[in-house]
Formats: C-alpha cells, structure tokens, sequence
C-alpha cells in the first residue's frame, strides 16, 4: 500500500481493495515506526485519523465518496488545525492548541481526508535544511545523516518516505520545492492568491503561499484542486475559478516554447546538476518542445532583494507572539519590559531572532529607504523579467537546488551559506508566480530536482508538463532503500 | 563588521528580543554579514521604479459588508491564555 | 493669562479620533457595541491568533470618504494601509493597522465661529481609518494590568488639523465643530465620556514676530470640551515658564490630569518610538472609482453651515442664534418643526422665527441642560412646545407667565392650554380690567404718585409691579405699559 501513489489509492479504495481504516493503520504504523529515524512529525494524529476513517469507509459504504474521500494526507505544522497542537516547529508554540482549523485543513477535511498528524519544519518556516525546529532537525530518508530541505522538511520526508502519500506544505522562499529537490519528489508552490492563507501561520505575508509536497503531478493535481480557491478570509485570496488539474494532465506538449533563464545555467550550476536537467530537457524535446534561451537579469538579486524583504514582513508578523495571550510565556516576568523580552528571547530560537532582527533593521528610521524600498523597486524589476520571459515562453525550467543534500549540521555555522540554497527558487515568490519541482536524476545516489515555473495561474500547464515527463520516466517512482519494505524496524 | 555593538542592542530593543552579553557578538557577526548581503542592492538601477508591496498588481481591496458575524467564544479562546482572571488578560503592571 | 499680551502666540494643531459607528470592527466581524463584559468582542482576527487576517469593512470605508467630502477635502483614488509597528499589551499584533503615505482624505477645512462672532478657518491636513486599541484596566489588581479586548479592532477616523489655532478657545471651537459634524453626517456618536471622541492637542509656544513653529508637547487623555482649554492653557503658561526660566521645551507626550489641572511628562511612555510604517501586505490598496465617491456625496445631509445659512437667509435668525440651533442635527430639526407649527404650515415670519429661536436656545436647552438630556429625549416634544409658544403670540399669556407654563409642563407632562386653564394663568387683556387695577394701584400710592409727577420717572417700574402683583402677573404687559403711561399722565 506504501509504494502506490495518492491516484492508485483511490482507484484502489473505490475498487474495496482494501478499507480506509486499514491503509490508515497500515500509514500510522510505519509513522510510528519511521519517527526515531526521521523525526518528520510534532503530532502524530491517530485518534482523529481513526475517526475520520471510519467516515470515509462509511461513506464508500452508503455510495457518498468523492474523490479524495478517505485518503491520507499530513499537514505542515503551521497549518492551525482545531483542536490539535500547532506548533510551527517552535517553542514559542509548543503549547498552542489551535482553536479553528485553517481555510486549507476545512476544505481538505471536508473532500474526506483523513489527517495522520502535524509534520516537522524549520521554526516559523525560515529554513532550508529543517534543522532550526525546536523539536529538532529532519533526517533525509535517502541518508539520515543529511538534511532533507526546508522548511517543508518533516512533510517533505514523510511523503518520500512512503508514510504519508502525500502532505500540505507552505513555500516562501522555496521551502516547497528546495525539499522536493532533496527528497527525490514533486512540490509545487501555486501562484500567490491561489490558496487562502487563513490560518497558514504568517512569515512573510506577500511571499507566503500554501502548496503540497506529493509522488507525482497527478497526485498533487487532485488535491490541489480541492485545496485552492477563492476565500473571503484572506483579503490577498484571488476570486479567479479553479480549473479541473487532473482533466488536462495528457495534453500534449508539442510547441511548447520552454524557456532556459541564462542567469541560472550560468557559472556556478554544479556540473551534475546541469547534466541531469539538460537530459531532462531532451525528453521535452523529444515530446515536441523546443528551447530558447531567456534572460532575466534582475535574477541574480533574487537572494538579497528576499533577505530585506521577507526578514521586514516576518519581524511585523511575529510582533504578536509576546506571551499574553497565548503560547510561551517566560517564568515570573520583573515587569512588562521583561515579559515581553524574555518570552520572546526564550520562546524563538536563533534563526527566527536573526531574521527578527534584520526585518527590524532594514525598516527603521534611517534605513528605510535603502533597504526595504530599495529591495521593492527590485523586487518590481524581478517581477517585469519574468513578465517579459513569459511573452516569448509557456515555461521556465531550470534547477531547484544547486546541489543535493547536505550533511546535517554542515551549514549551519555560516547563515549566508544555508541562505544561497533558495537561490533558485526565490524568484518565483517574489514575482508571485507559480513553480513546481519534480525529481530529475540522481547524483551520487542522491535526488535532484528540475523546476518548471510558469506565468500566474499557470497551474495546469505546470502539472501538464510534469506529468508528461513522469509518464517518460520513473525517477518519481524511486524509493529510498530504508523505507522499502512495508514493515519498517 | 557592518553593525556595531550598540546597534545590536537597540535592534534588539526595538524588537524586544533578550540577548545575553555572550549572544551580542554571535548576532552582531551574522546580522552584519547578512546586512552585507542585501548591500548587494544598492548597485541596481532602479530609478524610477515603482515599490512593488504586492505580487498581485492591478488588483484592489476587497471589502465587506458591515455585518456582524462573530459571538461570544471567550472562553475557547482563552484557554491558550497563560493568565487569565476574570476573563481579562493579565500583564505586569502597565504605567500610563 | 494672553499669551499675545506678553508677546507670546501660542500654535495649536489637534487630532481628533473617532470612533465609527458601524456595527462591525474594521477588519473583523465582531460586534463593536460599548459596554460589554470584557473579551466578549473580541475575535480569533481582534486577538491576533496566529494565521488570521484582515478584511476591509466597506462601510468604515464609506464614512470616512463621506466626512472627507462634508469637509471639502480630496478623497484620494488610492489609499494605502500600512502598520504602525510598536509593543503594547493593548495592541495584539504588536502593530497597528492605520494608513501612513497615501490616507483616504486629504485636505480640507473646517469653519469656526469664535464668541466674539469673528469667524475662522481651520485647515484639516488628513484624515485617515485606522483600527483602535484594546484597554488596560488596573483596578484591582495590584501588580497587574487586566487587558481587554473588545475595542480592540473599532474603526477609528483619525482627524489632523493643520497647527492653525492661536488659543485654547479656538481650538474648542474648531473640535466642537468637528464634533458637530460627525454626528450630523452620522458616522459616530462623539460620546467623550465612552472614548468614542477623543482628542490629543499639541501645543507649542513662540515669540509674536517668529517665523519658525516652537517645540511641541503633545497633551493626551483629553476627553471634554472644558478639559481641553484648561489643558491647553496650562500647557502654554508651563512651556512659557519654561522658556523665560532659560529651558527648552522637551518634544514629548503629555498627559492631562484633571483632578490636578495640570499636564505632566508620560514617563514610561517610549521615547521617539520608531514606529517602521510599511504598507500592510494582507490588505491590498482602497480603490475608490469617482462613481462611488459620487454616490457617497449623494448622501450627505444638509451639513451645519449650509443649516446656518439658511436659517440666516430665510428665517432672518442672527448667525450666533443659527450656530446655537445648528449645533445638533436633531436640535435643528426641533426647532424647525416648532417653527413651522408655530406658522401653521406657512413659512415662519421673523418675529415667529425669533421667538421660536429664544425659547428653544433658552428655557428648553437649559432643562435639557440640568437634566443631562439630549434634545431627542426632550419632555416636551415640538408640537406641544409650539403649542405653548402659540399662546405667547395670540396673547393668550404673556412671556413671562410662559415661563412659568414650561416649568410645569416640563414637571407635569401636561399640555399648555390644560396648565394655563388649571393654574388661571390666562393673561389679562380687558383694558378696563386693567385701567381698574391701575386705578386702585394709584388710589393706592398716593405719595408715589405726587413724586412721580414731579419729575421721579423711575417710579414708572414701581407702578408697574404693583399692578403686576395686584393682577397675580396676569396684566398683559404692553397694554398695561400704554394704560398706565396714559393715566399718569393724567
């Protein structure tokens, strides 16, 4: 049951091969058995799975299931799920239980699914290695003593480990795509506004966007579909008609105009990154594509234009975590002052306190205009790039990730360095354009990802394109050695 | 390094973070590195470029109707609270 | 004190806010109604849980662009929401939600008229919507602070005058003014004393002659007219002692202690707060289309000035009486009902206008007044007050006798006539009956009488009281007047 994707899940409950609560159990079991190694959970959520189940199984019984009745899914932990402690990978939350569910864990609930639990991530999503979370790093099922990506970590190895088919996730800097890359799966981050952000715990608010981390285009196709739309909620959620994914995932690919941006195949692409997605781009070739070669020059300033910005958006954001209301508050605070700097100091770790920081910096008095309008005017040139790329192209394909995964611990001395790995996939949540990430090769027998972007609310073509080349090849249906047999030990 | 000592602690002030006097130079050192980072931006041409706040241009505020749909949930809601009596919020002292 | 007298002119601006009165919170849909036990209101959206978001009430919107308009100020196409970053247990998200670089009105002016009648032209600079704060209570508790937040989120028009007042009394006068006008246009209720109409005053202090603005206080915590005058004033003799002891002024915030009279320093107040103001990325820009604007202007009532003016052009009112009447929508609209009643359905003359004009400014507002009432909640509606009035002007009972009718039909709820008729109040008009009484009044005062014709004229008075007293106040006094003038002269 682990090694089928979400798509022959359902085929396979429809056709009552096996029931809900037994692929649940099947799932919890393997969680379970897979926390000691991976660490990819904060809650595992069986109770409610169980329940949930049930309904589902009910509901296939009586004739009423729909089309993601009774599948499994995890969500991220910054998901505000009711009832269950939402933690967002901090200790400034580990005490939170979320009072209302988010816009995404409704309408997911709703569709049928069953919840496994709440997975790991880098604190309050600023991460691309989740090893900044209060409940500890995330191990790579590929090598468990590399990082599997962030901020999307937990989700991101739970799926590619096969105990959960699939799981939300949030991408602000890439933290959907980067631990797809790294993880050997698919990950796709939407356009800005095409999932509601109410009740997706903020980090930096014009770069925030709700995705998944799934086995496959199709996979994510059929639960994005349910996922995104229009909410009145979140006042940045765009009243635009969701499109069928699933319907248009065959269309073929002949004339399509893919776009190759020179700044990213530039110096500095490792070698075996560049040979796998130059093999990669052969078979689009083969399928009818063809090539050109764009240029996006503001490009280049994708990583600092995004270190002012999203540092700015995130230090307003977490103003509100100040221990009077809810989550940690420090023991026997002297006086207001001393509540407010102790629970804060106490309740954030290190990274989140840096980017506090800068996002304070960078918008005071004095700085104001060389930094955080700079970085917008910046962020508009980027934005016109990717505008201007998409008249002459249908898609951007290029690398995820400027390398394979790295050993836990191997960047953390050094933020700059942990920061360079966003480097290619910043750009789209600055211009607010949809990307995906599918697995592409292996080097050194760890996966690579190819990422596609495409224009705003070019979601079905993205997962068109990617579908198709899941249909050419099978690096999607590799599995990590460990996490093979349906036992785990 | 591009930020001083002093800088560190107002910052960190401004945003009410604790720092101990052994954490100040580790922030001082990567908030500098990272402030020399983004000084990466100001070589870009950007003269008469509007400010982008927003990736969703051309679109504007959505309202609502002025209607009321909440009701009393205190008491839910206050269970994450750390100090609650008599369902206020309770805080050091504020001296106005 | 004059400040002008000693060679000093003091600059006043002040920002007005006020609450909104719509029925929900500006970015959530909790209920914005005062006096509820506390953290009742307030919502996952008012508290600032973690994940929520703001959504644009269309109706603060819509008053806000509405007092732009009645102000003559320009409503801004585009107007941009941003945060005001600072911590305060009041303040849940740790930032404010108001507008900085582009507010929803810009511009305009107010006209005030001063005692002396001289009349004068504020500037507005702005005015923008921001979302309120919470409160700290400290009552009972110690060590602690209690915070509730049910305010938290109320739609809030923050209004900035250009530093345009030179005295305390200006500057009552431009904020009863700006108090005036949000009740006429009906977007808030400009109770003070609930905190829906607040006003801070910044207030500084220069030599007559000096071209530059001295260093400003800014004075909180003002919540009625006859605080901010004497808030004002203290605050401009303590800066100008200040100055002349060899000081300097302190830019900081102050607050107003009542019981004290006094303003002093806020010290646990932050000082120079930067608040780091940056567009609000959950909201995206207020467009406002001309179409809109057009449909909000087609709402707007007859506004105080326009009221004034009219009552000054066609009712032939003093423009003091006119102000006076036109202070409240609902003062007016009583006492144009009276007028018009009075007239019996035609247009009032002036002499009608008038009456109705000193009695309503008069007797009525000064029950209304004692008894702490508004002018909806008068005892004595506008037909049974016109009433009264009508037997004024048909003789049927002198002005000063109807004093008296008023008192008891304020005590007893009773009609004029149903008073006049039980008390025998009815004036005395036979001239005859009159001519008697004076008669008796002379036979009486035969002394008085001898003096008065020898050249005491002021004993005139005299008589008159008498014959008043002797008639129980009942003589019609201008008949009574022209009699007895007729018969000492004899």
């Amino acid at each position: 049951m682990h090694t089928l994707t979400l798509a022959e899940l359902a085929t396979k409950l429809r056709a009552k091969e096996f029931s809900v609560m037994e692929l649940t159990n099947a799932l919890l079991g393997r969680i379970e058995a897979s926390q000691p190694k991976l660490n990819a959970f904060v809650t595992v959520t069986g109770d409610t799975a169980r329940a949930q189940a049930k309904a589902a199984d009910a509901a296939f019984a009586s004739g009423k299931a729909g089309p993601l009745t009774g599948l499994p899914l995890a969500h991220k932990d910054i998901f505000c799920t009711r009832g269950v402690k939402t933690s967002c990978g901090s200790r400034m939350l580990d005490n939170f239980v979320s009072p209302y569910d988010a816009t995404v864990v409704e309408k997911l609930n709703a569709a049928g699914m069953v919840t496994l639990g709440k997975t790991n991530m880098d604190e309050f999503a600023m991460g691309s290695s989740n090893e900044t979370s209060y409940y500890g790093p995330v191990r790579n099922p590929w090598d468990l003593g590399l990082v599997p990506g962030g901020s999307s970590g937990g989700s991101a190895a739970a799926v590619a480990a096969r105990v959960a088919p699939i799981a939300t996730a949030t991408d602000t800097g890439g933290s959907i795509r980067q631990p797809a890359s790294l993880c050997g799966i698919t990950g796709i981050k939407p356009t800005y506004g095409r999932v509601s952000r109410y009740g997706m715990i903020a980090f930096a608010s014009s770069l925030d966007q709700g995705g998944l981390l799934a086995l496959s285009a199709e996979d994510a196709a059929l639960v994005l579909e349910a996922m995104a739309g229009f909410d009145p909620r979140d006042s940045t959620s765009v009243d635009t008609p969701v499109p069928n994914y699933a319907g248009t995932l065959n269309a073929p690919l002949a004339g399509l105009k893919i776009g190759l941006i020179k700044e990213f195949f530039d110096k500095g692409l490792d070698a075996n990154v560049e040979k796998l997605i130059r093999e990669a781009l052969r078979v689009y070739e083969k399928l009818g594509a063809t090539l050109l070669e764009v240029k996006l020059p503001a490009l280049p300033l994708s990583v600092p234009t995004y270190y002012v910005v999203a540092p700015a958006e995130a230090s307003s954001n977490l103003a509100r975590f100040d221990g009077v209301r809810y989550g940690y508050r420090c023991k026997e605070p002297k006086d207001l002052m001393d509540l407010y700097k102790r629970s804060r100091g106490e309740g954030f770790g290190a990274e989140v306190k840096r980017r506090i920081m800068v996002g304070t910096y960078v918008l005071s008095a004095g700085y104001f205009d060389a930094y955080y309008l700079k970085a917008q005017r910046v962020r508009q040139l980027i934005t016109s790039d990717f505008k201007r790329a998409f008249d002459e192209v249908d898609v951007l394909i290029g690398p995820t990730a400027p390398d394979v995964a790295f050993g836990i611990g191997a960047k953390t001395s050094d933020p700059i360095q942990m920061y360079l790995n966003d480097i290619y996939t910043i750009g789209a949540n600055l211009a607010g354009v949809p990307a995906l990430s599918i697995p592409c090769g292996f080097v050194r027998g760890l996966p690579v990802g190819m990422q596609i972007a495409g224009p705003h609310f070019a979601e079905a073509r993205l997962l068109n394109v990617a579908h198709m080349y899941q249909k050419e090849t099978d690096w999607h249906r590799q599995m990590p050695a460990a996490f093979k047999p349906e036992k785990l030990s | 390094m591009s930020l001083n000592r002093d800088q560190i602690n107002s910052i960190a002030h401004l945003a009410r973070l604790s720092l101990t006097d052994a954490e100040i130079p580790v922030y001082q050192d990567s908030l500098s590195k990272i402030v020399d980072l983004v000084g990466q931006l100001e070589a870009a041409q950007t003269a008469g470029i509007e400010p982008m706040a927003h990736p969703l241009s051309g679109l504007s505020s959505r309202m609502r109707p002025d209607v009321v749909t909440e009701g009393d949930q205190h008491e839910l809601y206050q269970r994450n609270a750390p100090q609650v009596e008599a369902a206020l919020y309770l805080v050091p002292k504020v001296i106005e | 004190m004059s400040a002008t007298a000693s060679g000093w002119e003091t600059v006043i601006g002040l920002e007005v806010h006020a609450q909104l009165s719509t029925k929900s919170k500006i970015f959530s849909g909790s209920p914005t109604a005062y006096g509820s036990a506390p953290n009742t209101q307030a919502n996952l959206v008012d508290l600032a849980y973690p994940g929520v978001l703001p959504v644009l009430n269309q109706e603060a919107v819509r008053m806000a662009v509405k007092f732009g308009l009645a102000i003559g100020s320009r409503i801004a196409p585009k107007s941009v929401f941003a945060r005001k970053n600072y911590f305060y247990p009041d303040l849940p998200k740790g930032y404010q939600i108001s507008q900085y670089e582009l507010p929803v009105v810009a511009g305009g002016h107010l006209d005030v008229v001063l005692d002396d009648g001289t009349k004068k032209r504020i500037g507005v600079t702005r005015a923008h919507l921001e979302e309120d704060a919470g409160k700290s209570l400290h009552e009972g508790l110690p060590k602690q602070s209690g915070i509730d937040l049910n305010r938290a989120g109320t739609p809030l028009i923050e209004i900035v005058s250009e530093p345009d007042m030179r005295s305390a009394k200006e500057a009552v006068a431009y904020l009863k003014k700006v108090h005036t006008l949000v009740r006429y246009l009906e977007i808030c209720d400009g109770n003070m004393q609930e905190g829906s109409f607040r006003c801070d005053a910044n207030v500084s202090v220069r030599r007559v002659g000096a071209e530059k603005f001295g260093t400003r206080a800014e004075i909180k915590n003002i919540n009625s007219f006859r605080f901010v005058e004497k808030a004002i004033n203290y605050e401009v003799a303590r800066q100008i002692d200040v100055i002349e002891g060899g000081g300097k002024v302190m830019q900081e915030t102050r607050l107003y202690d009542p019981d004290k009279g006094e303003t002093r320093s806020m010290r646990s107040k932050e000082e120079a707060n930067d608040y780091r103001y940056f567009p609000d990325p959950d909201l995206l820009p207020v467009e406002l289309d001309p179409a809109f604007i057009e449909r909000v202007r087609a709402t707007l009532p007859e506004l105080p000035d326009q009221k004034a003016a009219r009552f000054v052009a066609t009712l032939g009112l003093s423009e003091y009486d006119a102000g006076v009447l036109t202070s409240s929508k609902e003062l007016a609209a009583y006492y144009e009902e009276v007028a018009k009643l009075l007239a019996a359905g035609k247009e009032p003359t002036k002499e009608q206008a008038k009456l109705a004009a000193n009695w309503v400014a008069g007797s009525l507002a000064a029950a209304l007044n004692e008894h702490n009432l508004e002018i909806t909640e008068s005892r004595i509606d506008a037909q049974r007050f016109a009433a009264l009035l009508g037997r004024i002007v048909d003789n049927t009972i002198s002005g000063k006798i109807a004093k008296d009718v008023f008192e008891a039909m304020w005590a007893e709820g009773k009609d004029a006539d149903a008073i006049i008729e039980s008390k025998g109040l009815k004036q005395i008009t036979d001239t005859g009956a009159i001519e008697k009484a004076i008669d008796d009044c002379l036979a009486k005062n035969p002394g008085q009488l001898a003096d008065y014709r020898s050249g005491k004229d002021k004993l005139f008075g005299f008589f008159v009281g008498q014959v008043m007293k002797a008639t129980g106040g009942k003589a019609n006094p201008a008949q009574l007047n022209e009699l007895l003038k007729k018969k000492l002269a004899g």
